[in-house]
């Protein structure tokens, strides 16, 4: 019967393992992870898991129940060091081999190391150990000085004032963080959002250094300024974990290079999913590697579907859709921003928006904030089959139209 | 025969659920899910419970009747 090995046990890999169930693989199924804890969910460890507002049981993944009814053999607490595609197997750091018949790449993608090294202090959040060394760093008060302003620096941010740490400096060199995806006129909106909420912005403004002092750390700023810092976290991306494919033949560009069905383009026993994949997308004929959570459900459906399926196999063409929670904001973005031209239309009250964007009058993609209504028509309208390009005006309209009449004071009736 | 449940208290108004299966879920003004039906027909089993499965705080959840 044919075995299926998963690598990584976060959403993408656990997903898959249950997608190949859902499917009707037959085989065996191991799930391979690094860590020793059962698999967890990460969205919320920038967030809730951070705040402490969430447990550990409530972000798991899989438990052991799940995953025996399952038929899904954990392999829990160990790293993959290498590929053998010769003899169709992996090795893992204690030196043991996995033979495989279909092999999932699913290792996800590792946040960005900082240029200013290892210090006592210096955070990133990517794993639960992350998150747990952030969480006590943060209840042990400020000042919190974050590097990076995008979603991720943002969202730590945001909960980090909430959880009361006093002086909370977020710093991008960009003077308007994420103007590169949402046009900068839009995104000012989020520098406005910390500064409203109590969070000092530094932009536009380069870390030349951090230093380690007697109470603790001092970043230097470009211009001279220094920020005295009990906690630092540096947010300025990931990297795809493919490095352990090296010497494999297994082509990796930024991410496990696959066809439009998730497969590598060099071996039709490898699949990628996840953060570690750049597949090519059908529909935008390029390739794409995208870190977000809906798009790694998505792609491992198909991977399963497609191991399952030899001879139906499923291209994989996701509307892309990711969100933030940052203080009492909901960020949602769906399909691609940007475009030539954009158009923002106001919610029910000031603090519920919509922004269309297009290209080429065409609709394209959608930030909403404080609005899943509005998110929903959006992404329908992207998600539709075979859809004919929707125009601007037409988006706008249906948006409008998914507004709430405004609740009239004194209406009363109840 | 299957039955969908949602934990409203959960629900965060991420929509996949829509996405997913827009003949079963669909959001409010205030971005909470609303139940269009509540009893599943074995023939949409599958595809409801993986439209269950993509809600990323897990408020969804297909059982027997």
């Amino acid at each position: 019967m044919a075995r299926t090995v998963i690598v990584g046990a976060s959403v993408g890999g656990v997903r898959t393992a249950q997608a190949l169930r859902a499917a009707g693989h037959e085989g065996e199924i191991m799930l391979v992870g690094e860590e020793a804890h059962l698999p967890y969910d990460k969205p919320p460890l920038s967030k809730a898991f951070l705040a402490g507002t969430a447990t550990l049981e409530s972000i798991a993944l899989l438990t052991e129940g799940a995953a025996a009814e399952a038929g899904i053999d954990l392999v829990l607490g160990s790293a993959a060091v290498g590929l053998n595609r010769e003899s169709g197997s992996i090795r893992l750091a204690n030196g043991t081999s996995l033979p495989y018949d279909d092999l999932v790449v699913a290792t996800g993608a590792s946040a960005r190391p900082s240029p200013w090294g290892p210090l006592h202090g210096l955070h990133a959040v990517r794993s639960l150990a992350d998150a747990h060394a952030l969480g006590a760093a943060l209840r042990a008060g400020g000042p919190l000085v974050v590097i990076g302003a995008g979603f991720i620096g943002s969202e730590v941010a945001a909960t980090a004032s909430g959880m009361g740490v006093e002086e909370v400096t977020l710093v991008d060199p960009v003077p308007v963080p994420l103007s590169r995806v949402l046009d900068a006129e839009v995104a000012a909106v989020f520098g406005e959002l910390h500064a409203g909420r109590g969070v000092r912005t530094r932009f536009g403004v380069g870390v030349a250094g951090i230093d380690e002092t007697s109470s603790g750390l001092a970043v230097r700023l470009e211009d001279g300024t220094v920020l005295p810092a009990a906690t630092v976290v540096v947010g300025i991306g990931a990297v795809p974990n493919d490095a352990w494919l090296r010497g494999s033949g297994i082509p990796v560009d930024g991410g496990v290079l696959c066809d439009s069905h998730n497969r590598s383009v060099a071996d039709p026993q490898v699949w990628a999913v996840g953060d570690v994949a750049r597949w090519w997308h059908p529909v935008h004929d390029r390739y794409v590697r995208l870190e977000h959570w809906t798009n790694a459900v998505e792609q491992a459906v198909c991977v399963a579907h497609n191991i399952t399926h030899p001879d139906e196999l499923r291209t994989h063409a996701p509307v892309e859709y990711v969100w933030s929670d940052q203080y009492d904001w909901k960020i949602q973005l769906v399909g691609r921003t940007g475009g030539d031209t954009h158009v923002r239309v106001e919610g029910a009250d000031p603090e519920k928006f919509a922004v269309l964007y297009a290209e080429g009058g065409a609709f394209v993609g959608a930030l909403t904030v404080n609005w899943p209504k509005a998110l929903v028509t959006g992404r329908r309208v992207l998600s539709r089959a075979g859809a004919q390009p929707c125009s601007l005006g037409e988006v706008q309209a249906l948006v409008e139209a998914s507004r709430p009449a405004p609740r009239s004071a004194g209406a009363g009736a109840r | 025969m299957a039955v969908v449940k949602a934990d409203l208290g959960a629900c965060q108004g991420y929509a996949n659920c829509v996405v997913g299966a827009e003949d079963v879920f669909d959001i409010d003004d205030d971005g909470i899910v609303v139940l269009l039906k509540t009893t599943i027909a074995d023939g949409d089993r599958t595809r409801v419970e993986e439209a269950a499965r993509s809600c990323p705080v897990s408020a969804l959840v297909v059982e027997d009747d």
